[in-house]
C-alpha cells in the first residue's frame, strides 16, 4: 500500500496548498518585498548552462501518484494534484519563483487603508480554455463559489469565510469586501477563476493557464497540452504537450528516467539518486521540499505535557543521523517550524538548540520523575517511507536515554481522523508544509484554541504575541513577532523538530528551464527542450 | 433449467451478502471519507456539508437501499477520488485484469498438463521423484517474491523487460502484453507446482481403480488408457481446482500489481480502500464474487458435459 | 507399491530435516542474535556480505542476518498462533457440526461455502482493513480465514466416523457426546488434521508475508520475513542481499512445514 501512496503524507498534510504570494504587498499592488530569492538560487543558475530553448516538443513528467483528488480547482485539496492544476489554471494575481505574486487575471490590484477591500482591474482579453473571454461576472462567480455566497453558504475554501461580498461596479472591476481586515488576504488570492458557464469542472477543467487539459486516465496519466491563445504572449508555453505520469514505485521510477520513459521526475530520494547518479543523460537539480518534518508531540499527553520531557527526547534525538539514515545526509537540520525557503523568517540558528546530549536528556527525565524513561507510541501514517524511517531511526535513539518507543503505522485516512481531528495520540512524524506564503501558514496553528493546533500546544505568551501579528500592519514589526513565536516553540520544545527534506528533481539533458518554486507545484511551461 | 435458476439465484443471493457485509465493514472502519477529501485544512462545517453531498449522513439502511436500486440498474455510483462513474473506471481495468489472468492460465495449463500427465506415469521414477520436490519448493515461495526475483534478474539484470515501465493498451497492444508476461509467470509458477501435484495424484488414483485393471486385462495399451479412459475421469477433481485458481489469480494480482507497479484492479483496490472510495472497493468486490461464482458455475457445466450423473445430484 | 514407499521416504526425511533445521534457526534467533537486529549503524549502511556480517546490512546498516533470525521468528509465531486459533475454532466448529448436524450445521456449512469461494488473500485484506494493521490483528484476520477449510476437514471426517460400530457402542454404553466427540473420535481424525495443518501453516507463512509485503501486517521496526522483503524491494539494485536472505527463509519454513505435511499424508495413506 505504501509503495501506491508513496508521496501523498507530505503533500497532503497542510493540505490546502493554496497560495503563495510573497509576503507583506504594498498598497500598490506591484512591488515586491521578498527581494532575496532563498537557497534555490545556486540550483537556478546551474540552469542556465543549457542550451538554446526551442519551441515544441513534448516531455513525460513521472508523479508519485495518482490525483486522486476532484480536478475542480476549488475542491481539490492534495498538493499533488495543485502541482498540476498550477499549469492549467491562475488566479486574480500568481506566484512567481521568488515567492511574490503578479498579476494574472487582473491587470492591477489595490488594498484599501484599513486592509478590508481588494480592488482588482480585470485583464482585457483573457481568454478561457474553451475561447471565451473571462468576464468580471467569472471573477465574481469564482470568489463567491470558494466563499460559499449564493451556494449553500459552506465556503468551498475555508479561508474565503472571510469574504463578506463582491461587486463588480463595471465591467472591469472587482471588489472584494472582507468581514474582517486582513492585509494578508491578496495570497489567497491565487485562486482559479473559473468561468461561470461550466458545470463540471472537476472532469473537464477550463482556466486561464498556458496550458489546457486534454485527457485523464486513472492510474495511468494526465495530459496536457498548450494553450495557443495565453494572454501573457510573452511567456508562452515552449512545449507543445506535457504527460504526468503515474508510477508509484521506487524502482520504475529509476528504471523509467533510465530508459527513457520518463524525462523528469520532481522529487528523488536519496536511494534513488544513487542509483541515478552515473547517468550521462540526466541532470540533477537540488532543493527543499518546503516542509517542517518533525516529531509532532501531543502536548497534552502525558508525559509530554511535561516540558523536560519534551526537552529530554529533543536532547536525545541525533539529526545528522536521522539525515545520514533516510536520506545519505542531505536536507536541512531545521529548530522550529519554520523552513529556510521563507527566509525573511528563518532563523538558522534555532536548528542548534537542542544538539544530542544524552547526559542532559537523563538529568531533564529524572527531574521530571521519569529516572527509568517510559513507554512511547510514534503514530506514523504508512504512506510514506522516509517518516517511517525516521520514526525508526528515533526509535533506536531514544533507547538511550531509556524511552521505550513503539511505532503504530495507520492509514493516512486514520490518521487524519485520529490524529488530526481528534488528536488522539501520543506523537506522530510527519511533514506539515505551507499553505501560503507568509509564516502565519505555519505559525497561527499552534495558538490554543486554533482548530488545527493538532499538538495542543498551549502557551499564553504565544497566543498574545500571535494577537499582536494580527494586530500589525507594519511588515518588520510581523516579521520580528513571527520570529519571537518560532523561539517559544524551539524553546518549548513544543514538537522534536527534524528537517526540511531535501527535494532533488531529475530532469533529461536535452530539457531546460527548470525553476524552483518556494511552493509546491511544477511550471511546465518555463521547461523547453534544447536545440540539437 | 431448474439447474440454471437455482445458480442464478445463489448468484443474487451471494452477491447481496457481500454487499451488506462490506458496507457494514466499512462504516465500521475508522476514517471518513468526506474528511479524507478534504484534508488538513478542512472546518467542520466543509466536512459536513461535503458529508452530505456524498448522502453519507444518511442512515446506512438508507445509503445501502440507495446503492441497491443503483446497482440494479446498472449503476454503481460514482468515485469518490476520481469524480467519475465506477462502472467507467472499472471498465479501463478490467482488460488488465482479464489480460493478465487469462495469460497466467494458460500458462498453468500449459505447464500443469503435461507435467501432471508425465509426473503420474512414471510415479516413483528418479525424475518425478525430482520434479516433486522442484514441484514442493515452487508452492512454498511466495508469488511476490518471484516477482522480485524475476524483475531483479530479468529485468534489472539481463534487462529482457523495463521493470515499471507498463505499457497501456491504448499505446501498443503488443507493448501491454509483452509487460504482462512477467507479472503472469510470477502468479502461475506457484500455482503450476499445484497443479501438476492435484494431476498427477488425482491420475494415479484412477490408475489403481478397477476400470484401468479392466482396459489393462482387455489388452488396451498403457497409453491408450492413459488418455482414453484415465483423463477424462481424472480430470473432474481437477476442475475445480482450476475454476478456484482463477479466482486465486484474481486475487493474487493485487499484490503481484503492487510488485509490478501495473495499474490495474489489484492496484485500484489498494488505494480505494486507504482513501475511503466506497463505491469503486464495493464495485470491484462485486465484481470478483460474481466472477467466483459465474466461474464455479461454468465448472459444475463442464462437470455435467463429462459425466451427466453430476446433473442429477444438483 | 513399493517404489512410492520410497518416495514417501524421502519427503518426510527431507522436509524433517529442513523443518528441524528452520526450528533450530529461529531457536538460535530466540536464544540471542550476533547482532541486536534493531541497531543502526550508519558506516553500514548497505555492507554487502562479509564474514561479519555473512547476510549483508540494510538501509540503516542493520544486520540481515540478526534480522532474518528474528524475523523467522516472528513470522513462525504469526503461523503458529493463526494455526493454533483459526484451526482449533474450526476443529471445533467442524467436529460439533459434523457430530450433531441439524440445521446449524447446514447454516454454517453454507456461510462456509460462501467464504471459501472468496480469495484467501482478498478476504484478509478486508479483514485488515477493519481490524487495522499489526501482528496480532493479522493473526486475527488470517484465524478467520482458515477457519473455513479446518471445519469442513473436520466434519467430514466426523461424519464419517460417528457411523461407526466404535461410535455407535460406545454411545450405547452411555458415554457422553462430549467425550466421544474428543477422545473416541478426535484422535482417529488426527492424522487427516496433520496434514490440513500442515497445508494451513505453510499458508499462513506466505499470507504473513504477503501480507506484511502490502505494508498492513506486522510493522516495524519489528522485523518479519514480509516486512523486510517489502522494505528491500526499493533497494534491489542496490542491496539484492536485503531481499535473497529474508526471501530464501520465508521459502525454507514454507518447504520443510509443507514436504513434512506431505510425508505424513502419504504415511497415513499407505
Amino acid at each position: 500500500m505504501k509503495k501506491v501512496k508513496n508521496v501523498m503524507v507530505l503533500l497532503l498534510v497542510a493540505a490546502l496548498t493554496v497560495v503563495l504570494g510573497g509576503c507583506q504587498d504594498d498598497k500598490e499592488g506591484n512591488a515586491d518585498t521578498q527581494t532575496e530569492s532563498s537557497s534555490q538560487v545556486t540550483s537556478e543558475s546551474s540552469l542556465s548552462a543549457s542550451g538554446e530553448p526551442v519551441m515544441g516538443g513534448s516531455i513525460v513528467v513521472g508523479i508519485p501518484q495518482d490525483l486522486e483528488d476532484s480536478l475542480d480547482p476549488h475542491v481539490s485539496v492534495a498538493a499533488g494534484t495543485k502541482e498540476v492544476l498550477f499549469n492549467i489554471y491562475e488566479g486574480l494575481v500568481k506566484p512567481d519563483e521568488q515567492g511574490n505574486y503578479k498579476d494574472a487575471v487582473a491587470q492591477s490590484h489595490s488594498i484599501s487603508e484599513d486592509g478590508k477591500v481588494y480592488t482588482f482591474l480585470l485583464r482585457e482579453n483573457v481568454k478561457f480554455h474553451d475561447g471565451t473571454t473571462v468576464t468580471a461576472a467569472d471573477v465574481k462567480y469564482s470568489i463567491e463559489r470558494c466563499a460559499g455566497i449564493n451556494g449553500d453558504g459552506t465556503p468551498l475554501v475555508s479561508a474565503f469565510s472571510n469574504v463578506e461580498k463582491v461587486e463588480t461596479p463595471d465591467e472591469n472591476t472587482i471588489e472584494i469586501y472582507l468581514k474582517e481586515a486582513d492585509t494578508e488576504f491578496l495570497a489567497y488570492l491565487i485562486v482559479a477563476i473559473v468561468p461561470e458557464h461550466c458545470e463540471d469542472l472537476e472532469k473537464n477543467p477550463v482556466g486561464t493557464g498556458p496550458f489546457k487539459y486534454v485527457s485523464r486516465s486513472p492510474q495511468e496519466n494526465i495530459i496536457i497540452e498548450k494553450f495557443g491563445d495565453y494572454w501573457d504572449t510573452e511567456n508562452q508555453a515552449y512545449l507543445d504537450q506535457v504527460t504526468f505520469k503515474v508510477v508509484g514505485d521506487s524502482n520504475a521510477i529509476v528504471t523509467g528516467l533510465k530508459s527513457g520513459s520518463i524525462d523528469m521526475y520532481p522529487r528523488v530520494n536519496a536511494t534513488q539518486l544513487s542509483q541515478l547518479a552515473d547517468d550521462e543523460d540526466l541532470q540533477v537539480y537540488e532543493g527543499g521540499m518546503n516542509l517542517v518534518q518533525a516529531l509532532y508531540l501531543n502536548n497534552a499527553a502525558e508525559p509530554l505535557n511535561d516540558v523536560r520531557v519534551r526537552q529530554a527526547l529533543c536532547y536525545a534525538a541525533n539529526r545528522e543521523e536521522i539525515l545520514d539514515m533516510t536520506a545519505d545526509g542531505k536536507g536541512t537540520i531545521i529548530g522550529s517550524s519554520m523552513f529556510p525557503a521563507f527566509e525573511k523568517y528563518y532563523m538558522p540558528e534555532l536548528a542548534d538548540t537542542y544538539n544530542q546530549d544524552i547526559d542532559k536528556a537523563k538529568q531533564l527525565l529524572s527531574e521530571a520523575g521519569y529516572p527509568d524513561g517510559f513507554e512511547l507510541t510514534i503514530t506514523v501514517p504508512n504512506n510514506y517511507q522516509q517518516h517511517i524511517d525516521a520514526a525508526q531511526v528515533l526509535v533506536e535513539q531514544f533507547k538511550q536515554i531509556g524511552v521505550t518507543a513503539t511505532i503504530q503505522l495507520i492509514e493516512w485516512d486514520s490518521w487524519l481522523s485520529d490524529v488530526y481531528a481528534d488528536r488522539n495520540y501520543q506523537s506522530t512524524v510527519v511533514g506539515v508544509d505551507a499553505a501560503y506564503l507568509s509564516a502565519r501558514a505555519l505559525l497561527e496553528r499552534f495558538t490554543s484554541d486554533a482548530s488545527k493546533n493538532f499538538i495542543n500546544y498551549s502557551n499564553e505568551e504565544y497566543d498574545q504575541l500571535y494577537a499582536k501579528v494580527k494586530a500589525s500592519t507594519d511588515d518588520a514589526e510581523q516579521v520580528e513577532l513571527y520570529k519571537q513565536m518560532e523561539t517559544l516553540l524551539c524553546e518549548d520544545a513544543a514538537n522534536l523538530y527534524i528537517q526540511d527534506m531535501a527535494s532533488e528533481v531529475v530532469l533529461r539533458k536535452n530539457y531546460g528551464g527548470y525553476v524552483f518554486y518556494p511552493l509546491y507545484v511544477q511550471d511546465m511551461a518555463k521547461i523547453y527542450q534544447i536545440a540539437e | 433449467m431448474k439447474y440454471f435458476l437455482k445458480k442464478l439465484g445463489t448468484l443474487i443471493l451471494t452477491l447481496l451478502i457481500v454487499s451488506l457485509l462490506s458496507f457494514v465493514a466499512f462504516s465500521v472502519i475508522p476514517g471518513d471519507a468526506a474528511l479524507s477529501r478534504l484534508g488538513t485544512e478542512a472546518t467542520p462545517e466543509q466536512v459536513a456539508a461535503l458529508q452530505k453531498e456524498m448522502g453519507l449522513d444518511r442512515p446506512l439502511p438508507v445509503r445501502y437501499a440507495s446503492w441497491l436500486s443503483g446497482f440494479v440498474t446498472g449503476d454503481l455510483g460514482e468515485s469518490y477520488s476520481y469524480s467519475m462513474p465506477v462502472t467507467e473506471l472499472l471498465k479501463g481495468k478490467i482488460p488488465i485484469t482479464v489480460a493478465l489472468t487469462v495469460m497466467a492460465f494458460l500458462m498453468i495449463l500449459a505447464v500443469s498438463i503435461p507435467l501432471g500427465i508425465f509426473t503420474a506415469s512414471h510415479a516413483g521414477g528418479h525424475l518425478d521423484r525430482f520434479l516433486m520436490i522442484v514441484n514442493q519448493i515452487f508452492m512454498s515461495v511466495p508469488g511476490f517474491f518471484i516477482g522480485i526475483l524475476i524483475t531483479y534478474f530479468f529485468g534489472l539484470l539481463l534487462k529482457w523487460f523495463q521493470p515499471g515501465s507498463y505499457v497501456s493498451i491504448s499505446q501498443s497492444f503488443t507493448g501491454f502484453l509483452h509487460y504482462l508476461i512477467a507479472p503472469a509467470v510470477a502468479i502461475a509458477l506457484p500455482r503450476c507446482a499445484m497443479g501438476v501435484k492435484m494431476l498427477r495424484s488425482s491420475i494415479i488414483s484412477q490408475l489403481d481403480a478397477d476400470y484401468v485393471r479392466t482396459a489393462y486385462s482387455r489388452g488396451n495399451q498403457k497409453w491408450r488408457v492413459l488418455y482414453r479412459h484415465v483423463l477424462k475421469n481424472a480430470l473432474i477433481p481437477v476442475l475445480t481446482f482450476w475454476g478456484m485458481t482463477i479466482a486465486d489469480i484474481v486475487a493474487n494480482s493485487i499484490i503481484l500489481e503492487q510488485v509490478f507497479t501495473i495499474p490495474g484492479m489489484g492496484t485500484l483496490l489498494v488505494t480505494s480502500i486507504s482513501n475511503r472510495d466506497y463505491p469503486v472497493v464495493q464495485g470491484i468486490l462485486m465484481l470478483i464474487a460474481a466472477l467466483v461464482i459465474i466461474i464455479n458455475f461454468l465448472v459444475d457445466l463442464l462437470y455435467s458435459r463429462i459425466d451427466p450423473r453430476i446433473r442429477l445430484k444438483a | 507399491m513399493r517404489k512410492k514407499k520410497t518416495t514417501k521416504n524421502t519427503t518426510l526425511i527431507l522436509g524433517g530435516c529442513i523443518f528441524a533445521a528452520m526450528l533450530l534457526f529461529l531457536l538460535a534467533g530466540v536464544i540471542g542474535t550476533p547482532y541486536d537486529p534493531d541497531a543502526m549503524n550508519g558506516s553500514l549502511k548497505f555492507a554487502g556480505p562479509s564474514l561479519s556480517h555473512p547476510f549483508g546490512c540494510d538501509h540503516f546498516g542493520r544486520d540481515v542476518f540478526s534480522r532474518v533470525l528474528k524475523g523467522t521468528g516472528t513470522t513462525f509465531f504469526v503461523a503458529a498462533a493463526t494455526l493454533v486459533l483459526g484451526g482449533g475454532t474450526g476443529i471445533l466448529i467442524g467436529a460439533f457440526t459434523g457430530y450433531f448436524g441439524g440445521w446449524i450445521d447446514e447454516f454454517l456449512m453454507r456461510m462456509n461455502d460462501a467464504i471459501v469461494s472468496f480469495p484467501n488473500i482478498l478476504l484478509a485484506l478486508v479483514l485488515i482493513s477493519i481490524f487495522g494493521p499489526g501482528k496480532y490483528n493479522v493473526i486475527l484476520a488470517l484465524a478467520i480465514v482458515f477457519i473455513p477449510s479446518f471445519a469442513r476437514m473436520t466434519r467430514s471426517e466426523f461424519l464419517t466416523q460417528k457411523e461407526m460400530d466404535y461410535v455407535k457402542s460406545a454411545r450405547l454404553m452411555g458415554v457422553s457426546h462430549l467425550r466421544i466427540i474428543f477422545v473416541h473420535i478426535l484422535p482417529n481424525a488426527v492424522p487427516t488434521l496433520l496434514s490440513t495443518a500442515a497445508i494451513g501453516f505453510n499458508n499462513a507463512v506466505l499470507a504473513e508475508a504477503g501480507m506484511s509485503f502490502l505494508g498492513i501486517g506486522v510493522q516495524p521496526p519489528d522485523a518479519s520475513l514480509g516486512r523486510m522483503l517489502s522494505e528491500a524491494q526499493a533497494y534491489l539494485m542496490t542491496a539484492p542481499w536485503c531481499a535473497i536472505f529474508p526471501g530464501l527463509a520465508v521459502i525454507l519454513l514454507a518447504l520443510g512445514v509443507s514436504l513434512l505435511g506431505d510425508g505424513i499424508q502419504q504415511k497415513g495413506g499407505v
